[in-house]
């Protein structure tokens, strides 16, 4: 018989108040566990979205806004670059560093949901959270000739239910209070989720984007002989600015997102960001401290639960100082009653830990569609972050040390006093 | 076998006084021997067992069980040395209420120096008549179940002595004889030396040597030497 056997009989002998003490532990955990997982569903939520390309060139104007309308779609964007600017990219003084550059135009949106304007190459030839390739739950992506289609976001698709071949008119601005621009665009396309911010968005072609208000003014009756809306070389003669650029830069030889980034920084037209370092510190300085706040609470929480442990066996002892003391009469060393009573505190605290992660994963996991909605990111229930690793030897040390106390009662029993005190 | 030698043992009283519970000048029991020990209430029976299980330190002098003088033992030696050698029976059986007979009796031989042998606790159990109750907890037993299973934790680590204060105390007149033959018998059959406690008159009578407590105690309110008496 081990002397795990001997505690865990010991834990069944109390069992109402060995339960409560492992509920209360497990609740502990579960916010532990629920802490860890949420800040790494917003970490990955934060990072993945910036993860396809190396620069975003935008408008001069703060570098935080520039990232969070073009890499998020929130806020509004700083301004506009010309599309002459752009060109320095593809076939300008930059090109030689430049892989590939996609525009994106922003200003309106649809039930809510922001539309860009871009070209097909955004999805053919830029990546997402590293080297993952765009893919089409139904349809397909739009073509650069068809100027009035575009595909959507899962999670815009999901949520605005349009369907391949339905239509959709944009709204002007933030979509609170805007006009709904009479111009419609065809779904073509619905992309498969990707967990980033482009779930949640809606993409036509850069041409129609552009095009929304001539529309307008050709039914309307005004401009009616400058534009035919299936000429696309015309039009594309017509866009004078675009809102921003993703960069992806050649990395040969190595370091040359920095040179590009300050060439441009440099200049006048516009700005050059490393998503990857704004998003990081606007985690880092938002999130993170806030991350570590509730942390430092959740942990708090174990530890009171930890304290519960001590306080469910301390009471424990003067019933128990008579069994102690059989157990020592039968030859158990001091130190073998300690390690029964340090390894029924462990064993306490290791199933609230197991109780812990299993209802602060499965908590997560009954809200995951919830998250997937608002953050693209899907959690398993199976999915550990890297630092929960760290429970299992914590929960150990925090019951060996609340253990410590109640094991040292134990240890000091008077045998012969307390055999002689009838039970 | 067991052999004390000048054992004297004090109590500090709570004002601080000392108290002295016992003062043997010798007393000595042979390997396989079977002797009572008698006395008034308070006279020091229970301490005496329990200094010559190691529980309790005297303050000066030796106990020796087959050579080992326990008293010059670490106390963790001491522990070990109680476990493999000596057989403990409580007047209040003290079975640990979480476990059943059988584990009972396993416990015992955990903390000795061999590994459990289940084979064993079995055979002991069924040889006190338990082998029906084996999976029993302590309070699904009779009283006489319980110390049955309490003899049989004794001998589980087949001990070279028995110390047993008042077995049978607790234990109904219909049963009291049957635990005192299963003790007889079962020290008989292992060559096990008994020293038994009991302030029965009947039990006392059952074995060969009877001695009495403030006979040889000079702690002892009424204890008279020997050649004085005698002259």
């Amino acid at each position: 018989m081990s002397l795990w056997k001997v505690a865990w009989r010991s834990i069944q002998q109390r069992f109402l108040v060995s339960t409560l003490t492992v509920v209360s532990m497990g609740l502990g955990v579960a916010l532990v566990v629920a802490v860890l997982v949420v800040y790494g569903v917003v970490y990955q939520s934060f990072h993945r979205g910036g993860e396809g390309y190396d620069l975003i060139v935008g408008a001069k104007g703060g570098r935080e806004q520039l990232v969070l309308n073009t890499v998020f779609y929130l806020s509004q964007p700083v301004g506009n670059i010309p599309y002459d600017f752009f060109e320095e990219l593809t076939i300008g003084k930059f090109a030689a560093d430049v892989e590939t550059a996609i525009p994106v135009c922003m200003g309106h949106t649809y039930q809510g949901f922001r539309v860009v304007g871009t070209v097909p190459e955004m999805f053919s030839e830029l990546k997402y959270r590293g080297d993952k390739s765009y893919e089409f739950a139904q349809g397909e992506n739009f073509e650069a000739e068809n100027h009035f289609d575009g595909v959507l976001g899962a999670t815009a698709a999901a949520q605005t239910k349009l369907q391949i071949g339905e239509t959709f008119q944009a709204v002007h601005g933030s979509g609170i209070g805007g006009r709904t621009h009479k111009q419609t665009f065809t779904v073509v396309g619905i992309l498969a989720p990707t967990g980033t911010p482009v779930d949640r968005a809606v993409f036509v072609n850069m041409y129609g984007f552009h095009d929304i208000h001539h529309a307008e003014s050709l039914i309307s009756g005004e401009e009616s002989e400058h534009h035919d809306g299936d000429d696309h070389h015309e039009h594309s003669d017509q866009i004078k600015e675009i809102t921003a650029a993703l960069v992806c830069i050649r990395q040969l030889p190595p370091g040359r997102t920095d040179v590009v980034a300050r060439a441009i920084n440099n200049g006048q037209a516009a700005q050059a960001v490393v998503p990857v370092r704004v998003i990081a510190d606007l985690f880092e300085g938002v999130v993170g401290k806030l991350q570590w706040i509730l942390l430092g609470m959740a942990v708090l929480t174990t530890a009171v639960a930890g304290i519960g442990i001590m306080v469910s066996i301390y009471n424990s002892m003067s019933d128990r100082r008579h069994e102690i003391a059989v157990m020592r009469a039968l030859g158990a060393s001091r130190i073998t009653v300690m390690l029964i009573i340090l390894m029924e505190s462990i064993l306490l605290a290791l199933m609230g830990g197991a109780l812990g992660l299993l209802l602060g994963h499965g908590a997560i996991w009954a809200c995951s569609s919830l998250i997937a909605e608002w953050t693209g990111v899907v959690v398993g229930l199976l999915q550990f972050q890297t630092i929960e690793l760290i429970l299992v030897p914590g929960l150990i040390l925090l019951a060996a040390a609340v253990g410590y106390l109640p094991a040292l009662a134990a240890y000091r029993t008077d045998v012969s006093k307390s055999l002689i005190t009838t039970p | 076998m067991l052999f004390l030698k000048e054992l004297v043992k004090t109590f500090t009283q709570p004002d601080g006084s000392v108290l002295p519970v016992l003062d043997i000048p010798e007393f000595r029991v042979a390997a396989g021997e079977q002797m009572v020990l008698v006395g008034r209430s308070g006279c020091g029976k229970t301490t005496l067992l329990h200094v010559i299980a190691g529980i309790g330190r005297p303050d000066s002098g030796k106990v020796r069980i087959d050579d080992w003088d326990i008293t010059l033992m670490p106390e963790a030696e001491c522990d070990r040395f109680r476990a493999d050698r000596i057989g403990y029976v409580f007047q209040t059986f003290n079975l640990l209420a979480g476990f059943t007979a059988l584990e009972n009796v396993l416990l015992s031989m955990r903390f000795a120096r061999g590994r459990p042998d289940r084979d064993r606790a079995k055979y002991l159990l069924d040889r006190v008549g338990m082998s029906h109750r084996m999976t029993h907890r302590p309070a699904q037993l009779s009283v006489g179940e319980k110390q049955r299973v309490a003899v049989a934790r004794a001998l589980a680590n087949k001990p070279q002595l028995l110390l047993a204060d008042e077995p049978t105390a607790n234990v109904d007149a219909g049963h009291q004889q049957q635990i005192l033959d299963l003790i007889h018998e079962t020290c008989r059959e292992e060559n096990v030396a008994l020293v038994l406690v009991t302030h029965s008159d009947e039990v006392a009578e059952q074995f060969p040597r009877v001695d009495h407590l403030d006979d040889f105690n000079r702690s002892a309110v009424g204890y008279v030497q020997k050649d004085e008496h005698d002259r």
